[in-house]
């Protein structure tokens, strides 16, 4: 083998440039002055300024809620999607339900605001928390198809007709068979749906109106206003919430084996 | 048999198959046909193409999509191949990974504190003599941004079809006398091309239709595809125009597709 210094070099320059912005960031949360430079000693300050910022407070719940309520339904609809995508036989069908589930995985995110905002305004959903819900329901229903569907696919057919022929009913070859096995394809899915509401920021922006708020929408609002260190305590806290999610989603997909999948290598992946 | 109690349950996906994919398109191209009055009309895309505008503002979304392409593959290429090479490529994988789990709009603000007049980077050029110079609201801040976030998604499917590559025919090409240039340019490379496309798709697409980044960094000077389309939509109202140049960025995603589709497909190599 080649000799691998100068590569090594490389490697830890091009790491160097995708974690120094983040922790750049993090580091300036505790600058006890206004600005993202010259640190002027170590200060909590702007976390105790996160912390009482009500309205803040209030768009960090809304943001949980919309993730929470958005991972749930979507992995309740889009569990049994996979299980009809599982169950039809006719393979041209088949691959057709599978290309349509996945239009709004391959689309550009502005595609999906622009055409869920005409959507909501033909139906008149005012728009708010439900328009917000609804599409962020709606952009993780293939993911979690995605993730659970692998895993069915994986399934011994044997197991459901041992179940059947021993007796069971349709209901509870599903919820004692089918269900237990793609578990951890579920839970998989579930945390990913999560992650993804709580990193949209183009989908939401078209549908949100203007009284609701998430996130991503103040952050982008008080980016524009310039430097403000309480968004850099917040970045911090919201860098551990993802390592917290990552570390479970990892754990989830060791079991799953199914590997960690972002969007876009997902777009790869379903063509 | 039990087919009918799993419809039942999936009839929710069924409404959301019909309502949430194929309605929106459906309406998305409508809606590109009309006047802001609500009817019918050609206008849109004779203004799309008759006006030069516009079709700058394609050519440059276009351009622009393509350099943080070529910028994002020259640094992961060398970046996947020395990472598929390492003892613990899964856990290196991890790291590239990693910063993809970060808000967007964080990681956009980071760059506001880095570029602006009197932030760390002019800090560092006043500091060695240089002088502070204008960086927020130029291409190359939008460049650097939009490259930056993209190179996770670039070293990932290039990583994947490198650790794929069979590796005795690596060690074949060596055999049978290649240099270690031979074996890279005409083995290794070749085999991973579909890394390489399915990496320039994962990148260009989602760069014709950023909006938040040229707006935040790039100040409104680089307009791309997905910037005309919320301007035309929550600025201008112009919902018509602003759909037709979602048609436009639909076709182009499609092209994009079919040019980077897998030439060669199973058969491992």
């Amino acid at each position: 083998m080649k000799k691998l210094k100068p590569s090594y070099l490389y490697l830890a320059f091009v790491f160097a440039l995708m974690y120094l912005p983040i922790f750049y960031l993090m580091f300036y949360s505790f600058n006890a002055g206004s600005y993202m430079n010259g640190f002027a000693g170590f200060s909590l300050k702007h976390y105790a300024t996160l912390f009482s910022d009500y309205r803040l407070m209030g768009i960090l719940a809304n943001t949980f809620i919309i993730a929470l309520l958005s991972g749930l339904f979507a992995t309740l609809i889009g569990t049994f999607g996979a299980l009809a995508i599982y169950r039809t036989r006719r393979i041209g069908l088949k691959n057709t339900l599978l290309s349509l589930n996945n239009i709004l995985i391959v689309s550009p995110d502005v595609i999906i605001g622009a055409s869920f905002l005409i959507l909501f305004t033909l139906i008149g959903l005012k728009l708010g928390f439900f328009s917000v819900l609804l599409a962020h329901i709606a952009f993780s229903i293939p993911i979690v198809v995605l993730m659970v569907l692998p895993r069915l696919n994986e399934m011994n057919p044997a197991l459901i007709d041992a179940a059947h022929d021993l007796g069971a009913t349709d209901f509870q070859v599903l919820s004692r068979v089918i269900l237990p096995y793609a578990w951890p394809g579920i839970l998989a899915g579930f945390f990913m749906a999560i992650t993804y509401s709580l990193d949209d920021f183009a989908v939401t922006f078209f549908v949100t109106g203007n009284g609701f708020s998430t996130l991503s929408i103040e952050i982008y609002s008080r980016a524009r206003q310039g430097i403000d260190l309480s968004v850099n305590a917040l970045s911090t806290l919201m860098f551990l919430v993802s390592l917290v999610l990552v570390g479970v989603y990892y754990y989830i997909s060791l079991r799953t084996n199914n590997g960690s999948k972002k969007k876009r290598q997902m777009r790869t992946a379903v063509r | 048999m039990s087919e009918k109690r799993t419809i039942n349950f999936s009839v929710p996906y069924y409404l959301w198959l019909v309502l949430f994919v194929i309605a929106p398109v459906i309406l998305l191209v409508f809606q590109s046909f009309t006047n802001l009055h609500g009817q019918f009309t050609l206008a849109n895309y004779k203004t799309y193409f008759g006006s030069g505008t516009y079709l700058r503002m394609t050519f440059n979304s276009v351009f622009f999509a393509l350099v943080v392409t070529l910028i994002t593959l020259v640094i992961s290429y060398p970046m996947a191949l020395i990472m598929s090479r390492l003892k613990h490529a899964q856990f290196w994988l991890m790291l590239v990974i990693l910063p993809t789990w970060v808000n967007l709009l964080l990681k956009a603000y980071a760059f506001i504190g880095l570029f602006a007049q009197k932030g760390t980077i002019n800090d560092f050029l006043t500091f060695i003599g240089v002088g502070p110079q204008q960086m927020m609201f130029t291409n190359g801040a939008f460049l650097t941004v939009a490259a930056y976030i993209e190179i996770p998604f670039m070293i990932m499917p290039i990583f994947n079809s490198l650790v794929e590559m069979d590796q005795s025919l690596v060690n074949a090409a060596r055999d049978l006398g290649a240099t270690k240039w031979q074996t890279l340019w005409r083995v290794i490379v070749p085999l991973s091309m579909n890394g390489v496309r399915a990496g320039v798709q994962a990148v260009f697409i989602p760069t014709l239709s950023l909006f938040m980044i040229t707006r935040l960094i790039g100040g409104n000077r680089v307009i791309t595809l997905g910037t005309a389309i919320e301007e035309h939509f929550m600025v201008t109202q112009n919902w018509g125009m602003g759909s037709t140049i979602g048609v436009v960025l639909i076709v182009a995603m499609a092209i994009t597709m079919y040019v980077t589709r897998d030439r060669k497909r199973g058969g491992k190599a």
